[in-house]
């Protein structure tokens, strides 16, 4: 079963026929343009294996990056454009997830990680700066 | 007949193995010599058995033997044959029996260069690699046979994924695969380590060796799979922090630190536990890859087919490796323990600010990757952790640390002092900060501080490591640099280059999608493009769409690209094969999309400067390394180990 | 020393999660919009142009939407499903995405057509309203237009039974889902 299960998601991967990139006039104002670049990046395909919509070929990846040019050229800003995505398909979508206490420890655990470290490392500093510095491999 | 045979093969070898793991250990802890002694012949006749099973997949494949399930899951008659040889790694079952017969491969060479070692040390070594190699046999044997038959018999196979027909790609997991799987001698030596209570000057330096050689393959293997990615996939990225990638990120970035902590181990006996985990932490990330990419646990582009059955197997092959192994270290660690300071400016005091940031930088990595499993565990919901959250933190530990690699580099064992230090950087350091600022405001225009912070710390570390070399061969000072010193400078040139690259490839990487008709001209990153237009061509399982796009600098052509849709026979998938036209300061990448109809096709253009510079990084790490493990004291040492083994045989026996 | 134990500490720790995390799916991503009332359109209908389909066609009683198109393969599998369901009188609309009108009408003459009414969406402007990644998807609407349960891939008597009977027995009205007897238990 799951070996059915794994080539039907292998084929629903490869059977999109279109390899689609934007064709559609990019915007004239250059911080847009950037700005959609970024921000297509940043969100996920919600039904391919890992991929960003920027890079996927699935149908749906095609029509998200069409909502998201029509939203930036209506004026909404970053945070408008993921909560309209998010709101639809999930945070699930979202590559850089919201801070919210889902994630605190997602965007937390990097200074605990850090403050960790830190202290390891002068703890061992201290331990050895008073240790004999003379020897090599004692027994 | 011969799918059976290698079944059988594949049996024996588990047999062999499971002597190879019982007899030297026991034999070690009891004193038998002759139980001891079992562990090279063992190691041998696995080596044997495994050639012989890998050789009758291979058979299989090359003769078009569909009746085996694994063929005809991963081949086509009209696949080439370069590529019905490489589809034995295409595909999960086989990909298994890769990896074990990459183990027994390295269980060879360790029990060959275990001649001069004592015995009872080699045995354990030994008998940890066969506990390794009869987990994998098993593990393949009873949930990942690659020789299951088919019945009924098709009448031809799926055909090998289009992806994987490519020569990138066929190097790219056997080279990986050498590395991961070489983390397992360090780690074997490591549990040896922890078995004896004890471990020397002479383990240290053993293990420096193998782990080297495991650690250029795997720098060789990720940089192999990155650069395909780039080249192949047709978006211009190459990396995406994806699980399996950072899942052989992660053993690359452990095996560095186990590297650097060994060079501290080696000379003053200390940071032995860290040595240790390290060891350890290598290897179980190498199988947690194992691990994520055949469980289903992650959702991947490289995930393998997944299966509960076989995730549950290979997690018990985890908890009985990585668990026993760190069940050894809390028993025994300290007895490890040893005496030695170092004073804060000194060169230990760098090479564990180095253990720490590597230690960190993984742990982040880890942690990202991890984490929606984690939050959907506790039902807290459906997250993803992608690029952005991994580039931005993954910076926090390895900005400080490339920086201060440049200064590592030129401390002194025990204590440095200060001022000399500075005396001897300073102008390095400020040239480095100058042309950092300068070179990319006046290249690019505007800038992000990050970005010139990154490319001076590049340029910074690049000019540190090449520091003594090039003064000592203008001034001819001081005593010719070891090998071990060359390799380390061309290493550390590589991290600053690589970094160079990385950095200004994603800070000004340049992309425009458009529509073009044949003899639309286009402009794009500075250079001009004619679209010639979009012919028929045919390979040997496909038929492609090809466009013809000459371009411009100045009026100057600069040549063809031929960007390609294949569509392959078989599996009738589209596959993007970009035209990239590279030298060293930049890369013209074009992809070709859709037929839009009317002769319109869909096209990207992206511009890539520095890209080059990866690659180029990288492959003088992997120099580096290599230049450093073939270091004289090494074959010196060798050399006098070969002429009386047999007298450190008996001295070490009686202790 | 109790440090030595910290590795393994955390080792169990990451172990536990990854056999926890043998029996998820983490593919499986739980619908946003379940428990919210239905997004607002209005289509025009996939074969009498001058008909719509709105969402206000979906308030008063229970009702499916079924996402479908010519080009999905996998729609075929669930059509002759929901022909007997529509037949037991299940009130199911369509919404056909990212198709050729033509070639829907002909598929729908060919194969039968279960729906009350299919809602035409070219460029899935309104299947992004509904969070649809493809073909075939299948959401329980309630008589107060609230989603109730959203089904991804084909919908079979096996998933009607486990997922959407249960909903039906809860959400129903006394004289709602006359279908229930038909269809309902088995």
């Amino acid at each position: 079963m799951t070996r059915l299960a794994s080539l039907l998601a292998l084929c629903l991967l490869f059977a999109s026929p279109v390899l689609a990139f934007d064709t559609e006039a990019e915007f004239d104002d250059p911080v847009l343009n950037e700005r959609y670049r970024s921000l297509i990046r940043e969100i996920r395909c919600p039904k391919c294996l890992n991929e960003s919509i920027a890079e996927s070929h699935a149908p749906v990846a095609a029509d998200l990056r069409r909502e998201v040019r029509r939203l930036i050229g209506e004026g909404a800003s970053d945070d408008e454009v993921k909560t309209f995505l998010s709101s639809r398909y999930g945070e699930f979508v979202l590559y850089r997830p919201p801070v919210s206490p889902a994630t605190w420890a997602l965007w937390g655990g990097p200074f605990v990680f850090l403050g960790v470290g830190g202290f390891v490392f002068w703890r061992i500093l201290k331990t050895r700066r008073d240790q004999p510095i003379d020897e090599d491999f004692p027994a | 007949m011969i799918p059976e045979f290698g079944q059988l093969a594949l049996a024996l070898a588990l047999c062999l193995a499971l002597v190879q793991s019982t007899m030297p250990l026991m034999g070690a802890a009891l004193g038998r010599a002759d139980w001891m002694a079992l562990a090279r012949p063992a190691a041998a006749g696995q080596f044997v058995f495994v050639a012989v099973a890998f050789a009758a997949l291979e058979y299989a494949l090359l003769t078009d033997d569909f009746s085996v399930s694994f063929v005809a899951n991963h081949s086509n008659s009209a696949l080439p044959v370069f590529y019905k040889a490489t589809a034995a790694w295409g595909g999960h079952e086989g990909s298994m029996l890769l990896w074990i017969a990459v183990l027994a491969v390295w269980t060879l060479a360790v029990a060959a260069g275990s001649r001069s070692q004592p015995q009872e040390f080699a045995s354990r070594v030994l008998g940890v690699l066969g506990i390794v190699s009869a987990g994998m046999i098993a593990f393949a044997f009873f949930t990942s046979n690659p020789f299951d038959r088919l019945v009924p018999t098709p009448l031809d196979g799926n055909d090998l994924n289009p992806l994987l027909q490519d020569p990138g790609m066929i190097i790219h997991p056997p080279t990986l695969y050498v590395g991961y799987v070489g983390t397992a001698v360090p780690f074997a030596f490591a549990v040896a380590a922890l078995l004896a209570g004890r471990l020397d000057k002479d383990w240290a330096r053993w293990a420096r060796q193998w782990t080297a050689v495991a650690w250029i393959f795997l720098t060789c293997g990720i940089t192999l799979g990155s650069w395909w990615a780039y080249y192949e996939l047709g978006w211009g990225g190459w990396w995406f922090w994806d699980p399996v990638e950072n899942s052989s990120f992660m053993p690359w970035l452990m095996t560095t630190a186990l590297l650097h902590s060994l060079a501290v181990t080696e000379r003053r006996g200390i940071f032995k536990n860290w040595t240790v985990l390290l060891a350890i932490a290598a290897f179980s990330l190498s199988l947690l890859g194992t691990f994520l990419t055949r469980s289903g646990v992650m959702i991947s582009v490289h995930a393998f087919a997944s299966d509960p059955t076989r995730g549950l197997f290979i997690l018990g092959l985890l908890a009985l490796f990585t668990g026993g192994a760190l069940l050894l270290y809390a028993l025994q660690a300290g007895k490890l323990e040893a005496e030695g300071g170092f004073k804060t400016m000194s060169r230990e005091t760098f090479l564990l600010a180095n253990n720490v940031l590597l230690v960190i930088a993984t742990g982040f990595v880890l942690f990202g990757t991890l984490y929606p499993l984690f939050v959907d565990a506790l039902g807290l919901g459906k997250y993803s952790v992608g690029p952005p959250y991994f580039n931005l933190v993954f910076l926090l530990p390895v900005l400080p640390l490339v920086a201060l690699i440049g200064v590592g580099m030129h401390t002194a064992w025990r204590m440095m002092p200060g001022s000399v230090l500075v005396q001897r950087l300073r102008w390095l350091a400020v040239a480095a900060l100058a042309l950092g600022v300068a070179i990319p405001i006046v290249i690019f225009g505007a800038v992000s501080v990050l970005t010139l912070l990154a490319v001076t710390i590049a340029l910074w570390v690049c000019a540190s490591a090449l520091l003594d070399p090039v003064r000592r061969l203008l001034y001819r000072t001081g005593a010719p640099l070891t090998r071990g010193q060359v390799g380390m400078c061309l290493a550390h040139f590589g991290v600053g280059v690589f970094m160079l690259g990385a950095t200004v490839a994603s800070a000004y990487n340049f992309e425009r999608d458009l529509a073009a008709r044949p003899g639309d001209r286009f402009e794009a990153g500075g250079y001009e493009f004619v679209f010639r237009g979009v012919r028929q061509v045919e390979g040997p399982n496909f038929v492609a769409d090809e466009g013809e796009f000459e371009f411009f600098d100045d009026g100057a052509s600069l040549g063809i690209l031929r960007p390609q849709i294949r569509v392959y026979r078989v599996q009738q998938s589209p596959m993007t094969e970009a035209a990239i036209d590279t030298n060293v300061l930049r890369d013209v990448f074009l992809a070709l999309g859709e037929s839009l109809g009317a002769d319109a096709w869909s096209v990207r253009v992206q511009v890539k400067p520095l890209i080059g510079f990866l690659w180029l990084g990288s492959s003088l790490m992997a120099l580096g390394g290599l230049v450093a493990v073939t270091d004289r004291r090494y074959r010196v040492a060798a050399r006098e180990r070969q002429r009386e083994p047999a007298r450190e045989q008996t001295a070490t026996g009686a202790v | 020393m109790l440090r030595y134990v910290v590795p393994l500490a955390i080792f169990a720790v990451i172990g536990l999660f990854f056999l926890r995390g043998l029996w998820l799916n983490p593919s499986y991503v739980p619908s946003p919009l379940v428990g919210k009332p239905v997004p607002t359109f209005s289509l025009p209908d996939v074969e009498d142009t001058s008909a719509t389909v709105s969402s206000a066609d979906l308030l008063g009683r229970v009702a499916l939407v079924n996402v479908w198109g010519t080009w999905c393969v996998e729609c075929r599998h669930e059509h002759g499903f929901l022909v007997e369901l529509a037949r037991a009188g299940v009130p199911i609309f369509g919404l056909n995405v990212r198709d050729d009108r033509v070639a829907a009408g002909k598929w729908l003459a060919r194969l039968g057509d279960p729906y009350v009414s299919s809602g035409f969406d070219p460029e899935g402007k309104v299947a992004i309203d509904w969070g649809v990644t493809g073909a075939p998807e299948t959401f329980l609407i309630g008589s107060d237009g609230t989603i109730l349960h959203k089904h991804i891939s084909p919908l079979t008597p096996f998933v009607w039974q486990r997922d959407f009977v249960p909903l039906l027995r809860e959400h129903c009205g006394p004289s709602d889902c006359a279908f229930l007897a038909a269809v309902g238990a088995r």
